[in-house]
Parts: structure tokens; sequence; C-alpha cells
């Protein structure tokens, strides 16, 4: 009885079907509440760029350009200017006086941070930078840049010396 | 002048929840097939999506009704018609409860009784066929075309074993009248109900009615009339609006017909399935434990935003309806003679509408070829024995 033997395993089959179904259906579900509730986010997405700061509070960028030569579509413009002792911005001997990136332009490739030797950029979890005007899409370094960790006796980040932002 | 009142009264209360059943099926059809894919379903109109059917409804009555060019017009707008009024017409002969006392008249709970209901209903839904092959035919579209004839032979084929199916219990219960079919399971287990007669041999008859039924009703697996990868929608295709609307519904009134006719030929029909003092507080225990569960989950471990207030608010409509089950169980029977009845026939009906959603998100759809091997190779032939056994049964020990 080939044929008795054929019809009980599609029975079998279809039955383990229903179950599986039944079973995904008391799992919670995955949709996500966004715009009522939180997004979540691996870890390692890539979102808009934050540039981060060291364990004193200094800003981790040395202005080496290794991001903006690395960057596929351009989009990074970087200024930069000597550390001196009265105005000492990033650990090491220069920083980015200005540090631009064009979100018109930015693919969200990621080679600007693994280009980067001191992993001063990184990629956030933002991404909602949608605009209906795109002049507000070039951000600076004021946006980008993690606030300084509070307790922590930064040395004053002055924006004065680091407002450069008209040679773009 | 009473027996007037109270058909009136009757059918408006049938037309009311049938048509609040039709247009909250397809929600709950939404809901559990999107928890099987492990997303939410319609959530935004009103709390848990619970208002998407009332948007539907006044987005498909305020789309324009297109009438495409080169169509045959009479027959074009007659197909919906044809296929939602016949597909409504079935519930009447349905039978939801014994006959009941209130305020000194005595009345069934059914629209009219009928002594040959059965072959009403298997009338109309072979009749049924005409409105998509109309359809389908009068659209003058290919895919149309197509889809109509596909639905016409279908039907055709799946109607014998369906129809063999039917006959196979109407041998036991020897009488074509659905109030007589329904009181002769009752008054005890649920091994008295047809399904479980003579076994195995109707519970087989049973499950080839329940597959007969799916491709009854053009519900997955059997949905090739409308399957979108080869043609488009099938006979609806050209349809817009309500004339859409039409055989949305008439999909889902058929749905709910066969699945009524189901449980009344032989799930026992408003039976309990164990006799009546301790049956009368299922309602209720099952009520209060899906009251609690949403109260407990809403109330420690809500998983949205809103879930803390909406689980406990259906989860307290819950806990009231138990309390409602159980007074109607108890002190007033005058409620309990409607309510309890109703309360298993819709129970039996609702499983049974889930396991047709059920199946539509868990089997893919059959090849052409397929289908009608399967009916013409496998269906027709089990069913004829089933037939011919419980016949011989019948003989030799009824």
């Amino acid at each position: 009885m080939a044929n008795l033997t054929e019809i009980l395993s599609a029975a079998k089959a279809i039955t383990k079907g229903m179950g599986i179904t039944f079973g995904e259906m008391l799992q919670p579900a995955l949709t996500e509440a966004y715009p009522d509730g939180p997004p979540q986010f691996q870890e390692r997405y890539r979102g808009a760029h934050v540039l981060k700061r060291d364990e004193n509070g200094l800003e981790k960028c040395v202005a080496c350009f290794l991001c903006a030569a690395a960057c596929p579509s351009d989009c990074i413009y970087i200024e930069a200017a000597e550390n001196t002792d009265q105005l000492r911005i990033s650990g090491g001997e220069r920083y980015a006086q200005v540090y631009n990136i064009d979100y018109n332009r930015c693919i969200f490739c990621g080679y600007c941070v693994e280009a980067c030797p001191t992993d001063a950029i990184t990629h956030g979890h933002d991404f909602e930078i949608a605009s209906y005007d795109t002049s507000t899409l070039i951000y600076r370094k004021e946006k980008m840049l993690e606030a300084p960790q509070a307790g922590k006796a930064s040395l004053a980040y002055d924006s004065q010396a680091s407002n450069g932002t008209s040679g773009h | 002048m009473d027996f007037f009142l109270v058909s009136l009264i009757k059918i408006v209360v049938v037309f009311g929840a049938f048509m609040t059943t039709l247009a909250y099926l397809q929600w709950v059809e939404r809901k559990v097939l999107a928890h099987i894919q492990l997303r939410l379903g319609p959530q935004r109109v009103g709390p848990h999506g619970l208002l998407q059917p009332l948007a539907d409804v006044i987005k498909l009555a305020t789309k324009e009704g297109l009438i495409p060019a080169n169509v045959n017009t009479f027959f074009y707008i007659l197909a919906p018609f044809l296929a939602v009024s016949l597909a409504l017409i079935s519930i009447a002969v349905i039978p939801f409860g014994p006959e009941i006392e209130l305020f000194g008249v005595r009345t069934n709970l059914e629209l009219t009784s009928l002594n040959i209901g059965v072959l009403l209903i298997l009338a109309i839904s072979s009749v049924g066929v005409y409105g998509i092959a109309l359809g389908g035919w009068a659209s003058n579209n290919k895919y149309s075309l197509m889809g109509g004839l596909r639905s016409s032979a279908q039907m055709i084929s799946y109607e014998l074993p369906m129809t063999i199916a039917l006959a196979t219990p109407l041998l036991v219960l020897n009488t074509l009248d659905l109030r007589q079919i329904a009181e002769r399971q009752g008054g005890g287990w649920f091994w008295n109900w047809t399904a479980f007669s003579y076994p195995p041999l109707l519970f087989i008859a049973f499950i080839v009615f329940l597959i007969s039924a799916f491709a009854e009703t053009n519900r997955v697996p059997f949905d090739l009339p409308e399957a979108e990868n080869e043609l488009v929608a099938g006979f609806h295709t050209e349809y817009s609006s309500l004339a859409f609307a039409g055989f949305f519904m008439a999909e889902y009134a058929n749905m709910v017909t066969i699945t009524c006719v189901s449980t009344t030929i032989f799930l026992g029909g408003w039976h309990p399935p164990f006799p009546a003092p301790y049956s009368n507080f299922v309602p209720t225990a099952l009520f209060w434990f899906f009251g609690g569960v949403l109260l407990f989950h809403g109330l420690t471990q809500p998983a949205r935003r809103w879930d803390r207030f909406t689980f406990p608010a259906f989860g307290v409509i819950s806990l009231g309806l138990g309390a409602i089950f159980l007074l109607a169980a108890t002190v007033l029977p005058i409620i309990g003679q409607i309510l309890l009845p109703v309360f298993w026939f819709v129970a039996k009906v609702g499983l049974l509408l889930f396991l047709f959603i059920w199946v539509r998100g868990t089997l893919p759809r059959f090849r052409y070829d397929q289908l009608m091997r399967f009916t013409w190779t496998f269906l027709f032939p089990v069913a004829l024995g089933c037939l011919l056994l419980t016949g011989l049964g019948v003989a030799l020990f009824g």
C-alpha cells in the first residue's frame, strides 16, 4: 500500500507544518512600534556619525585626513590646526578646526570609521536626518561631537577657536 | 402579528451579527496571519486595529466604481450582486439554538425552519459559482476569464465529494431538517455528534467535507481562481469599489456559512461537548481565564505603550462576560436558554474559522493538475467509500 503510506506521510507533513505555524503564532511579534516607540538597533548599525572624546575629555580626532581620503563620496571636509599649550583641543599635535560631513553625499559605507587611526569617528544610531532643506544636511563638528562626560575635568571646549566653518 | 414581530427581531439580530462577523472575520484573519508571521497586523486604526473593518468599508465605499470599456455591463454589475446575495442567503436556515420561550412567546433560534435545509444549502452553494463565473466572463479580461473558468471547474469538481460527504451523516441522521439534525446529536457527550458516530467513517467524511469546503470557498490552498502570481486577482481583477467589496464579502460569508453547516451537521450544532450542568460553567471559566490572562499580561508586562490600558480593558470586558454567563447559567435561565447554546455554536464555528485562517497561514497553493487529481483520484473515492461503508453500517446496526 504505497498509496496509503503516501497519504499518511502527507498528513504527517501537514500536521507538522500546522504545528510550526501555531507555535510561531504564540511567539512575541518582532514588530517595532517605531514612530510610537524607540527603534531597536544592532550595535553595528551605521547611522549619523559621532566624533568621540578620549578619557581626558579631549577630542580623539587629530586631523590626519585619513577619513577624508577613504571617503568614496568625498563628503568629509577637514581644516586642521595646531594644538598649542594655551589651547589644547585634541590629544595629538593637530586637531580638526573644521570637521564637516555632507550628508547629501554620505553613503554610510563606514570606510571613514575603518580608516580612523584614533577611533575618533564612529557611526552613531541616529537615522532621522532627513530634511526638506539640503543646506541643513552639512553637519558641523559641533553637531557630531560627543558631549563632554560629566565629572571629567575636561579642558573647556572652546567653540570660538574651532568655529571656522566659513572656509567651506 | 407575533410571528412577524418575532421574525423581524430575529432577522435584525442575525443580520447584524452576521455582518459584524464578516467585517471582523477579516480583522481576525489579518491578525492571526500576522502573528503566524511574527508581525502584529492592523494596529493603527483604533486600539489593536479594532476599527480597521470600518475604515476598510469607508475606503471601499468611497472609491470610484469603475466600469471598464467593452465589458458586458449587465452581467458585470450582476455578478457581484449574485455572489454576495447567494452567499448571504444560506445563513437563514442555520439553527443557532433550541426552542426558547421568551415573555410567553415560543420560538426557534433560527430565521426559517425548512424541512429540506441541507438541500437548500447545497443548491445555493452550487448557484454561488455563477457570480464568480459571470464576473470572470463579463470583465472582458483574460485573467478574469481564466480565474472564472478555474473557479467553475474547481467548484463543480469539489461539489461532488462535498455533497457525498454531506450525504453520509444524513444516512445516520435520517432527516434533511437542520434543526432535527442538530437535535438528534444532543443530550450527552461529544461522541453523540455525527462526526464521531460509526468511527472512523463519519470522521473521515467530516475531514473530506472540510477539505471540499476549503475548495468551495476558494480559500488557500485551493485559491487558484485568484492565484496572484499567475492571474493578477482572478475573476475580480477588474472590479473596484463596492463591487469588489461584494466579492470579498461573498468569500467570507461563504466561509461562515460552510462552517455553520459543518458545525450543525457534524459537530452537534449548539450542543456542548459534555452534559449540561457542568458544561454551563465552561463559558464563565473560559472568559475568566482569558480575562485574567489579559489583566495580568497588561498590568505586569505590557509589550507596547498602549497595552497597559487596552489589555486590562479587554480583560475587564472578558471578566464581565464571564459574570454574565455565570448569571445566565445559575439564576437567570431566561437569558441562559439563549446565551449558552449560542455560545457553544459560536465557539465551534469560531474554532473552524480559525482552522480556515490557520491553514491559510500554513499551506502553499496547489498546482492546477494537483488540484484536479486530488479531488478526482483521492477525495471522491474516499467520500464514496465512506458513504457505502456507512450505508452498510446503518443497514447492519442502525
